[in-house]
């Protein structure tokens, strides 16, 4: 489906408030939108909304064969999804410009800050190692996929927990989760990633636009930096001239909303750990508040057949279970996928 | 945040010890949770939980155009890797269902596109796809002949037939069956099974799952008047 592209008038309108510090949704020209994080029921799995924009990560796990060129690490593939559920413009497996964008400085972001411990991850050097996948799905565009991408990503990584394994002499052994504690990643640091815009020959710029505003603005800087203060990522895309002064300033904000998110993720990391320590319900289910006129509940209910299935069933059974001594192939395979 | 009500383990355990076969899992909708869509839902039944999104009528890519009626697309995107056979299989079960269900011939030469992303897969997952694809297009206001519900039940080793199963009852059980049926005389519109199972147990099973089924009828008509009368 084709986008609907953005009018002229919208266009100047939208120029015209931002020349005066002012947004269409209300906020200041450094603000972020509110920022939700929720993890599901499976490990590794993470749910971040930033304003309306929403994105599902989850990480997977699985043994193969390290690479040649390093024996001794495991290896990390970061997969973005931007299909058309997000936004009708997007086209299932065909990338974009966009789409390489994005995950070429999610890759960067990811793999070439050397967050996470790579080498932990080797089981035998050279023959087995972890391989690590996070898959990213964009599931509603509404600006700043990047910076909701990358949130996400992070949380998720780590929320994993991969089974345990012990090797002894050539015996490889795989723990089931079970039947040991499962194992975190180990994570040295959080990069995030922080979207400016720039207006006007960046005269103008403002932290996390929107969509609307992503359409309008004529350049980007992309800022990767951890709490510590340390540039991962830095990139400057579209046809705009910057001054020192304002790379200068964009780090120094950047600084200011890394280490809020990071502490965000870590508080929401805390929640699900002491919500799963007490058995208390967690997951995506809970999420979706019953108080809203939009959603619904209904508790679980118990369903009674409309005649004794279980009394006609226990006399069928048993005669059953006899016939099926004598006669084998009473119990048919069957395999349908009928329509009627 | 969600506010959520908290249930205390034992009194779980209690609960699921005492009655855990004919149980409906708690469901749970968000009816246009998504803004760039024209229908969106996202829907849980008990733990599984999955996200379904319209768009439709809309234009339509020249070589899937139909003369005489609207092409029904459906994509079923997996949370893990790239899709594969087993969930292309879904793609086709769900896309002639509704093809049956939505009233094709009033939007010829248009595209009704309907997307689903599993979320959190922890037991009958096809059944929580049906049904939030069938809320999505109630949401979009898509012209349909009849809403339809899926209902799964699995059969355990002894024959025990169990109600929308979780992760484990699948798993352990000797088969699975997706009963899915229309709401106006909750006749059979399609079925999926995998296993073994007796003549009986899939009669116990399909008696089971209709009567279920008027549950999550009622179910999608009150999210539905929810959302447009209060």
């Amino acid at each position: 489906m084709r986008e609907t592209p953005l009018s002229n008038c919208e266009k100047e309108f939208i120029l015209k408030n931002i020349s005066e510090q002012r947004r269409l949704d209300g906020r200041n020209s450094y603000d972020y939108r509110d920022l939700r994080i929720a993890f599901g029921v499976s490990l590794g799995c993470c749910h971040v909304e930033l304003g309306k924009t929403r994105v599902l990560a989850q990480v997977s796990c699985e043994v193969g064969q390290p690479k040649q060129t390093r024996p001794h690490d495991g290896v990390l593939y970061v997969n973005v999804e931007l299909s058309p559920m997000a936004c009708p413009s997007f086209e299932a497996g065909r990338q974009t410009e966009e789409g390489v964008e994005l995950s070429r400085l999610m890759e960067r972001c990811l793999k070439e800050s050397r967050c996470m411990d790579l080498e932990s991850l080797c089981i035998v050097a050279g023959e087995k190692a972890w391989h690590i996948r996070i898959d990213i799905h964009v599931l509603n565009h509404e600006g700043n996929i990047l910076d909701c991408s990358s949130i996400a990503a992070i949380a998720a990584l780590a929320h994993f927990r991969r089974p345990d394994v012990t090797v002894q002499g050539q015996e490889i052994t795989i723990h089931s989760m079970e039947d040991r504690n499962p194992v975190p990643l180990s994570i040295h640091h959080i990069p995030l990633l922080v979207s400016f815009a720039f207006f006007i020959q960046g005269k103008y710029m403002i932290v996390d636009p929107s969509e609307k505003e992503e359409k309008v603005m004529e350049g980007k800087m992309v800022i990767g930096m951890n709490k510590h203060r340390e540039i991962c990522t830095l990139q400057v895309t579209g046809e705009m001239l910057l001054l020192k002064e304002q790379v200068l300033r964009c780090s120094n904000i950047a600084v200011m909303k890394v280490t809020k998110i990071t502490e965000l993720i870590h508080t929401a990391l805390a929640n699900d750990k002491q919500a799963r320590l007490r058995g208390e319900k967690h997951g995506f289910a809970e999420l979706i508040s019953g108080e809203k006129l939009s959603s619904n509940q209904q508790p679980p209910i118990e369903v009674k057949p409309a005649f004794n299935i279980y009394e006609e069933d226990d006399d069928s059974m048993s005669s059953m279970e006899s016939d099926e001594s004598s006669l084998g192939h009473k119990v048919q395979e069957v395999d349908i996928k009928r329509y009627l | 945040m969600a506010s959520f009500i908290v249930v205390k383990k034992e009194d779980l355990e209690k609960k699921q010890n005492v009655e855990p076969c004919h149980t409906l899992r708690c469901l749970t909708s968000e009816l246009g949770c998504l803004t760039r869509q024209d229908g969106s839902v996202s829907l849980s039944q008990g733990d599984t939980t999955s996200l379904a999104v319209v768009y439709g009528p809309a234009e339509v890519r020249i070589s899937r155009e139909l003369i005489d009626r609207a092409t029904v697309e459906l994509v079923y995107k997996p949370k893990v890797g790239l899709p594969r056979p087993a969930d292309r299989k879904r793609e086709q079960i769900m896309k002639s269902i509704f093809e049956a269900t939505i009233i094709t011939n009033l939007h010829p030469r248009s595209s009704i596109t309907i997307i689903l992303q599993e979320t959190e897969d922890l037991g009958s997952n096809l059944a929580c796809c049906i049904n939030a694809a069938c809320l999505a297009l109630l949401d979009a206001a898509v012209n349909m002949s009849f809403m339809v519900a899926a209902v799964a039940v699995s059969v355990a080793d002894e024959g025990q037939i169990k109600l929308d199963p979780s992760k484990n009852d699948e798993e352990k059980g000797r088969a699975s069956i997706t009963f899915v049926f229309d709401s106006v005389d909750l006749n059979v519109v399609s079925i999926v099974t995998s296993g073994k199972f007796s003549q009986i147990e899939y009669k116990a099973g399909l008696e089971l799952a209709r009567e279920a089924s008027q549950k999550v009828f009622q179910f999608f008509k009150d999210s539905m008047s929810r959302k447009l009368i209060r």
